[in-house]
Protein backbone atom coordinates (compact mmCIF):
# COMPACT_ATOMS: atom_id res chain seq x y z
CA UNK A 1 0.00 0.00 0.00
CA UNK A 2 1.53 3.68 -0.81
CA UNK A 3 1.72 5.87 1.88
CA UNK A 4 -1.18 8.46 0.69
CA UNK A 5 -3.47 5.51 1.40
CA UNK A 6 -2.80 5.59 4.93
CA UNK A 7 -4.05 8.86 4.99
CA UNK A 8 -7.02 9.62 3.25
CA UNK A 9 -9.50 11.52 4.88
CA UNK A 10 -11.95 9.27 6.45
CA UNK A 11 -15.43 9.18 5.41
CA UNK A 12 -17.74 10.27 8.72
CA UNK A 13 -21.41 11.73 8.92
CA UNK A 14 -22.89 12.22 12.08
CA UNK A 15 -23.87 8.64 12.36
CA UNK A 16 -20.49 8.36 14.60
CA UNK A 17 -22.52 9.23 17.45
CA UNK A 18 -24.68 6.04 17.24
CA UNK A 19 -21.15 4.67 17.94
CA UNK A 20 -20.25 6.27 20.64
CA UNK A 21 -23.92 5.92 22.15
CA UNK A 22 -23.34 2.11 22.26
CA UNK A 23 -20.26 2.38 24.42
CA UNK A 24 -21.82 4.87 26.79
CA UNK A 25 -24.76 2.91 27.47
CA UNK A 26 -22.60 -0.27 28.13
CA UNK A 27 -20.48 1.88 30.19
CA UNK A 28 -24.00 3.06 32.22
CA UNK A 29 -24.71 -0.11 33.26
CA UNK A 30 -22.28 -0.44 35.70
CA UNK A 31 -21.90 3.36 36.03
CA UNK A 32 -21.28 2.64 39.74
CA UNK A 33 -18.18 0.01 39.44
CA UNK A 34 -16.82 1.91 36.74
CA UNK A 35 -16.13 4.64 39.02
CA UNK A 36 -14.13 2.64 41.16
CA UNK A 37 -10.66 2.60 40.47
CA UNK A 38 -10.08 6.12 39.38
CA UNK A 39 -11.60 6.96 42.46
CA UNK A 40 -9.11 4.62 44.79
CA UNK A 41 -6.01 4.57 42.47
CA UNK A 42 -5.17 7.94 42.75
CA UNK A 43 -5.75 7.84 46.89
CA UNK A 44 -3.59 4.67 46.87
CA UNK A 45 -0.57 6.35 44.75
CA UNK A 46 -1.20 9.86 46.65
CA UNK A 47 -0.77 8.19 49.76
CA UNK A 48 2.18 5.49 49.32
CA UNK A 49 4.21 7.50 46.62
CA UNK A 50 3.00 11.24 47.58
CA UNK A 51 2.78 11.24 51.00
CA UNK A 52 4.74 7.83 51.71
CA UNK A 53 7.81 8.62 49.79
CA UNK A 54 7.35 12.52 50.22
CA UNK A 55 8.11 12.31 54.21
CA UNK A 56 11.83 11.76 52.52
CA UNK A 57 11.81 13.77 49.15
CA UNK A 58 9.78 16.50 51.00
CA UNK A 59 9.95 19.03 48.24
CA UNK A 60 10.29 18.72 44.66
CA UNK A 61 11.27 21.69 42.16
CA UNK A 62 10.22 23.70 45.18
CA UNK A 63 7.05 22.64 46.09
CA UNK A 64 5.53 19.73 48.11
CA UNK A 65 5.96 16.08 46.89
CA UNK A 66 2.05 15.28 46.97
CA UNK A 67 1.45 18.98 44.41
CA UNK A 68 4.12 17.61 42.40
CA UNK A 69 2.98 14.43 41.29
CA UNK A 70 -0.88 15.16 41.80
CA UNK A 71 -0.85 16.61 37.85
CA UNK A 72 1.10 13.68 37.03
CA UNK A 73 -1.73 11.28 38.46
CA UNK A 74 -4.29 13.06 36.36
CA UNK A 75 -2.03 12.69 33.41
CA UNK A 76 -1.35 9.15 33.72
CA UNK A 77 -4.95 7.87 34.13
CA UNK A 78 -5.81 10.21 31.10
CA UNK A 79 -3.31 7.82 29.05
CA UNK A 80 -4.46 4.48 30.96
CA UNK A 81 -7.44 4.89 30.58
CA UNK A 82 -7.57 5.72 26.25
CA UNK A 83 -5.35 3.88 25.51
CA UNK A 84 -6.60 0.39 27.53
CA UNK A 85 -9.99 1.30 26.20
CA UNK A 86 -9.05 1.06 22.61
CA UNK A 87 -6.81 -1.47 22.49
CA UNK A 88 -8.02 -4.31 24.75
CA UNK A 89 -11.39 -3.17 25.03
CA UNK A 90 -11.62 -2.21 20.76
CA UNK A 91 -10.12 -5.49 20.19
CA UNK A 92 -12.84 -7.49 22.22
CA UNK A 93 -15.74 -5.55 20.46
CA UNK A 94 -13.95 -5.87 17.05
CA UNK A 95 -12.59 -9.29 17.30
CA UNK A 96 -14.55 -11.60 19.71
CA UNK A 97 -17.68 -10.12 20.15
CA UNK A 98 -17.80 -9.35 16.01
CA UNK A 99 -19.47 -5.30 16.93
CA UNK A 100 -17.80 -3.68 14.23
CA UNK A 101 -19.20 -6.55 11.82
CA UNK A 102 -23.14 -6.29 13.24
CA UNK A 103 -22.76 -2.32 12.59
CA UNK A 104 -21.18 -2.11 9.55
CA UNK A 105 -24.40 -4.06 7.56
CA UNK A 106 -26.30 -1.00 8.68
CA UNK A 107 -25.96 2.57 7.16
CA UNK A 108 -22.88 3.06 9.55
CA UNK A 109 -18.98 2.49 7.31
CA UNK A 110 -16.07 1.32 9.21
CA UNK A 111 -14.79 5.21 9.54
CA UNK A 112 -17.31 5.94 11.68
CA UNK A 113 -17.02 2.63 14.05
CA UNK A 114 -13.32 3.34 14.44
CA UNK A 115 -14.12 7.01 14.62
CA UNK A 116 -16.68 6.50 17.31
CA UNK A 117 -14.41 3.81 19.11
CA UNK A 118 -11.53 6.66 19.14
CA UNK A 119 -14.18 9.27 20.71
CA UNK A 120 -14.95 6.78 23.16
CA UNK A 121 -11.54 6.07 24.50
CA UNK A 122 -11.14 10.28 24.73
CA UNK A 123 -14.31 10.61 26.81
CA UNK A 124 -13.20 7.86 29.30
CA UNK A 125 -10.11 9.55 29.48
CA UNK A 126 -12.36 13.00 30.07
CA UNK A 127 -14.05 11.03 32.80
CA UNK A 128 -11.07 9.54 34.63
CA UNK A 129 -9.18 12.99 34.67
CA UNK A 130 -12.59 14.51 35.96
CA UNK A 131 -13.02 12.20 38.94
CA UNK A 132 -9.26 11.96 39.81
CA UNK A 133 -9.32 15.84 39.26
CA UNK A 134 -11.61 15.76 41.97
CA UNK A 135 -9.97 13.22 44.58
CA UNK A 136 -6.36 15.75 44.31
CA UNK A 137 -8.92 18.95 45.12
CA UNK A 138 -10.11 17.04 48.20
CA UNK A 139 -6.73 17.05 49.18
CA UNK A 140 -6.33 20.72 48.22
CA UNK A 141 -3.43 20.04 45.58
CA UNK A 142 -4.32 22.54 42.68
CA UNK A 143 -5.11 25.49 42.33
CA UNK A 144 -8.74 26.86 40.93
CA UNK A 145 -9.69 27.62 38.11
CA UNK A 146 -6.95 27.22 35.96
CA UNK A 147 -7.29 23.45 37.09
CA UNK A 148 -10.69 23.07 35.73
CA UNK A 149 -9.24 23.49 31.70
CA UNK A 150 -7.53 19.82 32.52
CA UNK A 151 -11.26 18.54 31.93
CA UNK A 152 -11.22 20.10 28.10
CA UNK A 153 -7.60 19.28 27.61
CA UNK A 154 -8.13 15.69 28.64
CA UNK A 155 -9.97 14.69 25.75
CA UNK A 156 -7.29 16.11 23.23
CA UNK A 157 -4.95 14.10 25.61
CA UNK A 158 -7.47 11.04 25.07
CA UNK A 159 -7.73 11.59 21.51
CA UNK A 160 -4.19 11.14 21.11
CA UNK A 161 -3.72 7.85 22.94
CA UNK A 162 -7.17 6.24 21.68
CA UNK A 163 -5.29 7.27 18.26
CA UNK A 164 -2.22 5.36 19.08
CA UNK A 165 -4.02 2.68 20.98
CA UNK A 166 -6.50 1.83 17.77
CA UNK A 167 -2.61 1.75 15.27
CA UNK A 168 -1.59 -0.97 17.84
CA UNK A 169 -5.02 -2.73 17.26
CA UNK A 170 -5.15 -2.29 13.41
CA UNK A 171 -1.64 -4.11 13.54
CA UNK A 172 -1.80 -6.63 16.63
CA UNK A 173 -2.46 -10.32 15.63
CA UNK A 174 -3.94 -11.53 18.42
CA UNK A 175 -4.62 -9.98 21.97
CA UNK A 176 -1.42 -11.20 23.86
CA UNK A 177 0.56 -8.59 21.66
CA UNK A 178 -0.69 -5.52 23.52
CA UNK A 179 1.74 -6.84 26.02
CA UNK A 180 4.50 -5.09 23.71
CA UNK A 181 2.98 -1.48 23.63
CA UNK A 182 2.31 -1.43 27.34
CA UNK A 183 5.37 -2.67 27.88
CA UNK A 184 7.81 -0.50 25.74
CA UNK A 185 5.64 2.30 25.43
CA UNK A 186 3.18 2.99 28.44
CA UNK A 187 5.76 2.02 30.89
CA UNK A 188 8.94 4.17 29.85
CA UNK A 189 6.15 6.71 29.49
CA UNK A 190 5.05 6.46 33.05
CA UNK A 191 8.35 6.95 34.62
CA UNK A 192 10.15 9.05 31.97
CA UNK A 193 7.18 11.88 31.20
CA UNK A 194 8.70 14.53 34.14
CA UNK A 195 5.83 12.27 35.94
CA UNK A 196 7.40 11.45 39.56
CA UNK A 197 10.91 13.61 38.83
CA UNK A 198 11.48 16.25 36.67
CA UNK A 199 12.70 15.62 32.86
CA UNK A 200 15.79 17.48 33.15
CA UNK A 201 17.43 15.17 35.69
CA UNK A 202 17.43 13.04 32.90
CA UNK A 203 20.54 12.75 30.09
CA UNK A 204 19.97 14.94 27.25
CA UNK A 205 19.31 12.23 24.18
CA UNK A 206 16.41 10.62 27.04
CA UNK A 207 15.05 14.10 27.26
CA UNK A 208 14.68 14.59 23.85
CA UNK A 209 13.14 11.46 22.88
CA UNK A 210 11.18 12.04 25.81
CA UNK A 211 10.17 15.22 24.59
CA UNK A 212 9.40 14.65 20.95
CA UNK A 213 7.73 10.82 21.39
CA UNK A 214 6.06 10.99 24.77
CA UNK A 215 2.60 12.59 24.38
CA UNK A 216 2.46 11.66 28.36
CA UNK A 217 5.66 14.21 28.46
CA UNK A 218 3.32 17.45 26.92
CA UNK A 219 0.67 15.76 28.96
CA UNK A 220 2.07 16.04 32.18
CA UNK A 221 3.95 20.06 31.17
CA UNK A 222 0.46 21.17 30.14
CA UNK A 223 -1.65 19.49 33.11
CA UNK A 224 1.09 20.40 35.68
CA UNK A 225 1.02 23.79 34.63
CA UNK A 226 -2.57 24.42 35.35
CA UNK A 227 -1.88 22.66 38.90
CA UNK A 228 0.31 25.13 39.72
CA UNK A 229 -1.39 28.16 38.31
CA UNK A 230 1.77 28.60 36.72
CA UNK A 231 1.48 28.66 32.74
CA UNK A 232 3.98 29.86 30.49
CA UNK A 233 3.89 30.80 26.53
CA UNK A 234 5.99 27.15 25.92
CA UNK A 235 2.16 25.81 26.81
CA UNK A 236 0.99 27.21 23.43
CA UNK A 237 3.48 24.90 21.93
CA UNK A 238 2.75 21.18 23.48
CA UNK A 239 -1.06 22.30 22.50
CA UNK A 240 -0.19 22.51 19.05
CA UNK A 241 2.02 19.07 18.82
CA UNK A 242 -0.83 17.33 20.62
CA UNK A 243 -3.42 18.63 17.78
CA UNK A 244 -0.89 17.37 15.14
CA UNK A 245 -0.27 14.36 16.60
CA UNK A 246 -3.80 14.11 17.60
CA UNK A 247 -4.94 14.67 13.77
CA UNK A 248 -2.49 12.93 12.21
CA UNK A 249 -2.74 9.64 14.49
CA UNK A 250 -6.59 9.41 14.10
CA UNK A 251 -6.45 9.40 10.45
CA UNK A 252 -3.78 7.24 9.96
CA UNK A 253 -5.65 4.53 12.76
CA UNK A 254 -8.66 4.82 10.77
CA UNK A 255 -6.80 3.85 7.46
CA UNK A 256 -5.03 0.89 9.15
CA UNK A 257 -8.12 -0.24 10.98
CA UNK A 258 -9.49 -0.65 7.29
CA UNK A 259 -7.10 -2.31 5.63
CA UNK A 260 -7.47 -4.71 8.31
CA UNK A 261 -11.45 -5.30 8.54
CA UNK A 262 -12.27 -4.47 4.78
CA UNK A 263 -10.98 -7.13 2.50
CA UNK B 1 -39.11 -6.18 -15.28
CA UNK B 2 -35.68 -4.86 -13.89
CA UNK B 3 -33.68 -7.10 -11.19
CA UNK B 4 -33.75 -6.15 -7.83
CA UNK B 5 -30.04 -7.62 -7.78
CA UNK B 6 -27.96 -7.69 -10.50
CA UNK B 7 -24.59 -8.71 -11.07
CA UNK B 8 -22.29 -8.71 -14.23
CA UNK B 9 -18.76 -10.40 -14.48
CA UNK B 10 -18.58 -9.92 -10.65
CA UNK B 11 -15.67 -10.99 -9.49
CA UNK B 12 -13.26 -10.99 -6.18
CA UNK B 13 -9.51 -11.77 -5.46
CA UNK B 14 -8.19 -12.15 -2.27
CA UNK B 15 -4.25 -11.84 -2.74
CA UNK B 16 -3.52 -15.14 -4.72
CA UNK B 17 -7.14 -16.48 -4.23
CA UNK B 18 -9.94 -15.87 -6.85
CA UNK B 19 -12.59 -16.30 -4.27
CA UNK B 20 -15.45 -15.26 -6.83
CA UNK B 21 -14.41 -15.93 -10.48
CA UNK B 22 -16.81 -13.61 -12.90
CA UNK B 23 -20.11 -14.47 -12.66
CA UNK B 24 -23.47 -12.99 -13.73
CA UNK B 25 -27.19 -13.45 -12.07
CA UNK B 26 -30.21 -11.51 -12.28
CA UNK B 27 -32.71 -11.58 -8.89
CA UNK B 28 -36.17 -11.00 -9.25
CA UNK B 29 -38.11 -8.92 -7.07
CA UNK B 30 -40.44 -11.35 -4.44
CA UNK B 31 -38.49 -14.73 -5.61
CA UNK B 32 -36.29 -16.81 -3.00
CA UNK B 33 -32.70 -17.00 -4.84
CA UNK B 34 -30.25 -19.60 -3.44
CA UNK B 35 -26.97 -19.36 -3.77
CA UNK B 36 -25.66 -23.39 -3.00
CA UNK B 37 -22.18 -24.88 -3.25
CA UNK B 38 -20.02 -26.97 -1.39
CA UNK B 39 -17.30 -24.58 1.41
CA UNK B 40 -14.94 -22.29 -0.62
CA UNK B 41 -17.42 -21.78 -3.35
CA UNK B 42 -17.74 -18.48 -3.00
CA UNK B 43 -21.13 -18.05 -1.61
CA UNK B 44 -20.69 -16.07 1.51
CA UNK B 45 -17.92 -13.44 -0.47
CA UNK B 46 -21.00 -13.10 -3.13
CA UNK B 47 -23.10 -12.17 -0.14
CA UNK B 48 -20.85 -10.01 1.69
CA UNK B 49 -20.14 -8.21 -1.76
CA UNK B 50 -24.11 -7.39 -1.97
CA UNK B 51 -24.06 -6.26 1.72
CA UNK B 52 -21.66 -3.52 0.63
CA UNK B 53 -19.04 -4.34 2.91
CA UNK B 54 -16.40 -6.63 0.89
CA UNK B 55 -15.58 -4.41 -1.86
CA UNK B 56 -15.50 -6.19 -5.43
CA UNK B 57 -12.45 -6.41 -7.58
CA UNK B 58 -13.65 -6.22 -10.96
CA UNK B 59 -17.25 -6.49 -12.62
CA UNK B 60 -20.76 -4.50 -11.18
CA UNK B 61 -23.16 -4.88 -8.52
CA UNK B 62 -26.32 -3.60 -8.69
CA UNK B 63 -29.32 -3.23 -6.23
CA UNK B 64 -32.51 -1.66 -7.43
CA UNK B 65 -30.51 -0.07 -9.36
CA UNK B 66 -28.41 1.27 -7.23
CA UNK B 67 -24.44 0.90 -7.47
CA UNK B 68 -23.15 -0.59 -4.67
CA UNK B 69 -19.65 0.73 -4.27
CA UNK B 70 -20.90 3.88 -4.93
CA UNK B 71 -24.02 4.30 -2.97
CA UNK B 72 -23.55 1.84 -0.27
CA UNK B 73 -25.54 3.36 2.07
CA UNK B 74 -28.36 4.00 0.17
CA UNK B 75 -28.09 -0.23 -0.35
CA UNK B 76 -27.66 -1.00 3.10
CA UNK B 77 -30.72 0.72 4.01
CA UNK B 78 -32.81 -1.73 1.75
CA UNK B 79 -30.94 -4.95 3.41
CA UNK B 80 -31.96 -6.77 6.11
CA UNK B 81 -28.68 -9.29 7.07
CA UNK B 82 -28.52 -12.73 8.84
CA UNK B 83 -24.74 -13.01 8.64
CA UNK B 84 -23.30 -16.63 8.82
CA UNK B 85 -21.79 -16.11 12.17
CA UNK B 86 -23.50 -14.77 15.20
CA UNK B 87 -22.71 -11.05 15.97
CA UNK B 88 -25.45 -10.47 18.38
CA UNK B 89 -24.09 -7.67 20.75
CA UNK B 90 -23.27 -9.50 23.82
CA UNK B 91 -22.90 -6.79 26.28
CA UNK B 92 -27.22 -5.95 25.95
CA UNK B 93 -30.52 -7.53 26.53
CA UNK B 94 -32.28 -9.50 23.60
CA UNK B 95 -34.55 -5.19 23.52
CA UNK B 96 -31.98 -3.78 23.69
CA UNK B 97 -30.12 -4.72 20.62
CA UNK B 98 -33.00 -4.54 18.66
CA UNK B 99 -33.30 -1.24 19.95
CA UNK B 100 -29.35 -0.53 19.18
CA UNK B 101 -30.05 -1.73 15.43
CA UNK B 102 -33.17 0.45 14.97
CA UNK B 103 -31.10 3.48 16.10
CA UNK B 104 -28.51 2.92 13.92
CA UNK B 105 -30.80 2.94 10.93
CA UNK B 106 -32.27 5.82 11.84
CA UNK B 107 -35.66 4.98 12.77
CA UNK B 108 -36.71 7.19 15.78
CA UNK B 109 -36.73 5.51 19.57
CA UNK B 110 -41.00 5.28 19.62
CA UNK B 111 -41.37 3.39 16.52
CA UNK B 112 -38.24 1.46 16.95
CA UNK B 113 -40.19 0.01 20.15
CA UNK B 114 -43.06 -0.54 18.72
CA UNK B 115 -41.15 -2.54 15.33
CA UNK B 116 -39.25 -4.42 18.36
CA UNK B 117 -42.05 -5.74 20.03
CA UNK B 118 -43.90 -6.68 17.42
CA UNK B 119 -40.42 -8.23 15.90
CA UNK B 120 -39.82 -10.48 19.02
CA UNK B 121 -43.79 -11.91 18.25
CA UNK B 122 -43.03 -12.74 15.07
CA UNK B 123 -39.70 -14.74 15.98
CA UNK B 124 -41.64 -15.93 19.41
CA UNK B 125 -39.01 -14.73 21.85
CA UNK B 126 -41.54 -12.06 23.58
CA UNK B 127 -41.15 -13.91 26.96
CA UNK B 128 -36.80 -13.22 26.59
CA UNK B 129 -37.53 -9.53 26.10
CA UNK B 130 -34.71 -8.92 28.87
CA UNK B 131 -32.92 -11.62 28.94
CA UNK B 132 -29.27 -11.18 28.54
CA UNK B 133 -27.91 -12.56 24.88
CA UNK B 134 -25.71 -15.37 26.39
CA UNK B 135 -28.73 -16.97 28.40
CA UNK B 136 -30.26 -17.79 24.30
CA UNK B 137 -29.88 -21.02 22.70
CA UNK B 138 -28.96 -21.04 19.55
CA UNK B 139 -32.09 -21.27 17.77
CA UNK B 140 -33.25 -18.48 19.96
CA UNK B 141 -30.17 -16.55 19.05
CA UNK B 142 -30.92 -17.39 15.10
CA UNK B 143 -34.39 -15.99 15.69
CA UNK B 144 -33.10 -13.07 16.84
CA UNK B 145 -31.03 -12.18 14.37
CA UNK B 146 -33.83 -12.35 11.99
CA UNK B 147 -35.94 -10.10 13.95
CA UNK B 148 -32.52 -7.58 13.90
CA UNK B 149 -32.66 -7.94 10.06
CA UNK B 150 -36.33 -6.73 9.81
CA UNK B 151 -35.76 -3.55 11.88
CA UNK B 152 -35.52 -1.60 9.40
CA UNK B 153 -38.19 -3.40 7.07
CA UNK B 154 -35.68 -4.51 4.37
CA UNK B 155 -37.32 -4.62 0.59
CA UNK B 156 -34.12 -7.77 0.56
CA UNK B 157 -33.48 -10.17 2.84
CA UNK B 158 -30.01 -12.01 2.43
CA UNK B 159 -29.84 -14.73 4.84
CA UNK B 160 -26.18 -16.75 4.71
CA UNK B 161 -26.45 -19.60 5.81
CA UNK B 162 -29.54 -19.45 8.09
CA UNK B 163 -30.24 -22.64 10.14
CA UNK B 164 -26.77 -24.23 9.76
CA UNK B 165 -26.05 -26.06 13.61
CA UNK B 166 -29.61 -26.04 14.36
CA UNK B 167 -32.18 -28.90 15.17
CA UNK B 168 -35.00 -29.69 13.37
CA UNK B 169 -37.51 -27.74 15.12
CA UNK B 170 -35.56 -24.22 15.05
CA UNK B 171 -34.79 -25.24 11.35
CA UNK B 172 -38.08 -25.77 10.64
CA UNK B 173 -39.72 -22.58 12.32
CA UNK B 174 -36.66 -20.67 10.35
CA UNK B 175 -38.32 -21.64 7.58
CA UNK B 176 -41.83 -21.08 8.22
CA UNK B 177 -41.04 -17.60 8.94
CA UNK B 178 -39.08 -17.07 5.88
CA UNK B 179 -42.06 -18.27 3.90
CA UNK B 180 -44.40 -15.80 5.56
CA UNK B 181 -42.00 -12.87 4.80
CA UNK B 182 -41.48 -13.99 1.22
CA UNK B 183 -45.52 -14.39 1.36
CA UNK B 184 -45.52 -10.55 2.11
CA UNK B 185 -43.25 -9.59 -0.69
CA UNK B 186 -39.78 -9.46 0.81
CA UNK B 187 -37.12 -10.88 -1.75
CA UNK B 188 -35.11 -13.31 -0.14
CA UNK B 189 -31.62 -14.30 -1.11
CA UNK B 190 -30.17 -17.60 0.54
CA UNK B 191 -26.76 -19.44 0.95
CA UNK B 192 -27.38 -22.60 2.31
CA UNK B 193 -25.51 -26.18 2.15
CA UNK B 194 -28.46 -27.98 3.02
CA UNK B 195 -30.38 -29.14 -0.30
CA UNK B 196 -33.59 -29.98 1.47
CA UNK B 197 -33.60 -25.85 2.76
CA UNK B 198 -33.03 -25.20 -0.94
CA UNK B 199 -35.94 -27.12 -2.26
CA UNK B 200 -38.39 -25.91 0.33
CA UNK B 201 -37.51 -22.67 -0.15
CA UNK B 202 -36.09 -21.18 -3.40
CA UNK B 203 -37.75 -20.40 -6.64
CA UNK B 204 -34.63 -20.36 -8.48
CA UNK B 205 -31.10 -20.71 -7.39
CA UNK B 206 -27.46 -21.60 -8.84
CA UNK B 207 -24.56 -23.79 -7.91
CA UNK B 208 -21.35 -22.44 -6.73
CA UNK B 209 -17.91 -24.12 -7.06
CA UNK B 210 -14.45 -22.94 -6.62
CA UNK B 211 -16.03 -19.06 -7.21
CA UNK B 212 -17.97 -20.09 -10.41
CA UNK B 213 -21.82 -20.48 -11.14
CA UNK B 214 -21.94 -24.22 -12.54
CA UNK B 215 -25.63 -24.43 -12.84
CA UNK B 216 -28.44 -22.05 -12.52
CA UNK B 217 -32.54 -22.75 -12.57
CA UNK B 218 -35.24 -23.40 -10.09
CA UNK B 219 -34.79 -26.98 -8.10
CA UNK B 220 -37.59 -29.31 -10.15
CA UNK B 221 -36.06 -28.25 -13.22
CA UNK B 222 -32.49 -29.28 -12.14
CA UNK B 223 -33.30 -32.51 -10.64
CA UNK B 224 -35.31 -33.69 -14.15
CA UNK B 225 -32.53 -32.15 -15.74
CA UNK B 226 -29.47 -33.75 -14.36
CA UNK B 227 -30.98 -36.87 -12.79
CA UNK B 228 -34.18 -37.77 -13.96
CA UNK B 229 -37.12 -37.89 -11.56
CA UNK B 230 -35.56 -41.44 -9.54
CA UNK B 231 -32.61 -43.24 -8.63
CA UNK B 232 -31.47 -46.69 -8.73
CA UNK B 233 -29.31 -47.65 -5.60
CA UNK B 234 -27.54 -50.13 -5.35
CA UNK B 235 -24.66 -51.70 -2.76
CA UNK B 236 -21.02 -51.12 -4.51
CA UNK B 237 -19.61 -54.63 -5.29
CA UNK B 238 -17.90 -55.68 -8.47
CA UNK B 239 -20.52 -57.75 -10.07
CA UNK B 240 -22.47 -54.96 -9.61
CA UNK B 241 -20.39 -52.99 -11.98
CA UNK B 242 -19.99 -55.97 -14.13
CA UNK B 243 -23.58 -55.99 -14.16
CA UNK B 244 -23.87 -52.06 -15.00
CA UNK B 245 -22.04 -51.72 -17.91
CA UNK B 246 -23.47 -55.16 -19.59
CA UNK B 247 -26.48 -53.01 -19.78
CA UNK B 248 -24.67 -49.63 -20.24
CA UNK B 249 -26.35 -47.59 -17.72
CA UNK B 250 -25.38 -44.34 -16.58
CA UNK B 251 -23.74 -44.64 -13.12
CA UNK B 252 -21.92 -42.92 -10.46
CA UNK B 253 -20.49 -44.18 -6.87
CA UNK B 254 -20.43 -42.92 -3.50
CA UNK B 255 -18.63 -44.72 -1.21
CA UNK B 256 -20.07 -48.40 -0.84
CA UNK B 257 -23.25 -47.25 -2.83
CA UNK B 258 -23.44 -46.88 -6.42
CA UNK B 259 -26.29 -44.62 -7.76
CA UNK B 260 -27.76 -45.60 -11.39
CA UNK B 261 -29.39 -42.81 -13.42
CA UNK B 262 -32.43 -43.84 -15.93
CA UNK B 263 -35.45 -42.97 -17.38
CA UNK B 264 -36.85 -46.26 -16.37
CA UNK B 265 -36.34 -47.47 -13.35
CA UNK B 266 -38.37 -50.16 -12.42
CA UNK B 267 -37.41 -52.17 -15.73
CA UNK B 268 -33.17 -51.88 -14.65
CA UNK B 269 -33.95 -52.25 -11.06
CA UNK B 270 -35.84 -56.15 -11.73
CA UNK B 271 -33.35 -56.24 -14.05
CA UNK B 272 -30.33 -55.72 -11.52
CA UNK B 273 -32.29 -58.38 -8.66
CA UNK B 274 -33.58 -61.15 -10.98
CA UNK B 275 -30.45 -61.35 -13.74
CA UNK B 276 -27.69 -60.61 -12.12
CA UNK B 277 -29.06 -61.72 -8.15
CA UNK B 278 -27.96 -58.34 -6.46
CA UNK B 279 -29.96 -57.49 -3.42
CA UNK B 280 -30.46 -54.33 -1.43
CA UNK B 281 -31.73 -52.55 -4.33
CA UNK B 282 -33.51 -49.02 -3.74
CA UNK B 283 -35.81 -46.84 -6.31
CA UNK B 284 -36.13 -43.64 -4.59
CA UNK B 285 -36.84 -39.76 -6.00
CA UNK B 286 -34.27 -38.04 -7.05
CA UNK B 287 -33.42 -34.55 -4.88
CA UNK B 288 -31.30 -31.46 -5.45
CA UNK B 289 -28.99 -33.28 -3.10
CA UNK B 290 -28.19 -35.76 -5.70
CA UNK B 291 -27.57 -32.91 -8.61
CA UNK B 292 -25.28 -31.34 -5.93
CA UNK B 293 -23.06 -34.33 -5.60
CA UNK B 294 -22.96 -35.15 -9.04
CA UNK B 295 -22.13 -31.28 -10.36
CA UNK B 296 -19.50 -30.72 -7.53
CA UNK B 297 -18.20 -33.93 -7.09
CA UNK B 298 -17.36 -35.75 -4.07
CA UNK B 299 -13.90 -34.40 -2.75
CA UNK B 300 -13.90 -33.34 0.79
CA UNK B 301 -13.82 -29.39 0.33
CA UNK B 302 -11.49 -28.62 3.76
Amino acid sequence: MRVQNYFKIPNISYRVWKVWLRNMEVFMKTIKVNFIPPFFEPILYLLGIGFGLGLFVREMEGVPYPVFIAPALISISMMNSAFFECTFASFVRMYYQKTFDAIISTPLNMDEVIFGEILWGSTKSIINASIILLVVSIFQLVKFPESLLIIPFSFLVGLTFSAIAMCFTAIVPRIEFFNYPTFLFITPMFLFSGTFFPLHVLPLPIQSISFTLFPLTHAVYITRSLTMGAIESQVILSLIWFICVAVILTILSINLMKRRLIV
Amino acid sequence: MMPVISAKGLTKKFDDFLAVDNIDFNIRKKECFGFLGPNGAGKTTTMRIIQCVSPKTSGSLKVNGIDAEEQPREVKELLGVVPQENNLDPDFTVFKNLMTYARYYGIPKREGKSRAQELLKFVQLEDKKNVIIEKLSSGMKRRLILARALINEPEILILDEPTTGLDPQARHLIWEKIMSLKREGVTVVLTTHYMEEASQLCDRLVIMDLGKIIVKGDPQGLVQKYIGSEIIEVDNKPETLTCILENKMSYEEFGDRVHIFTKEPKKFASKLMQRCKLDKVIIRQASLEDVFLTLTGKILRD
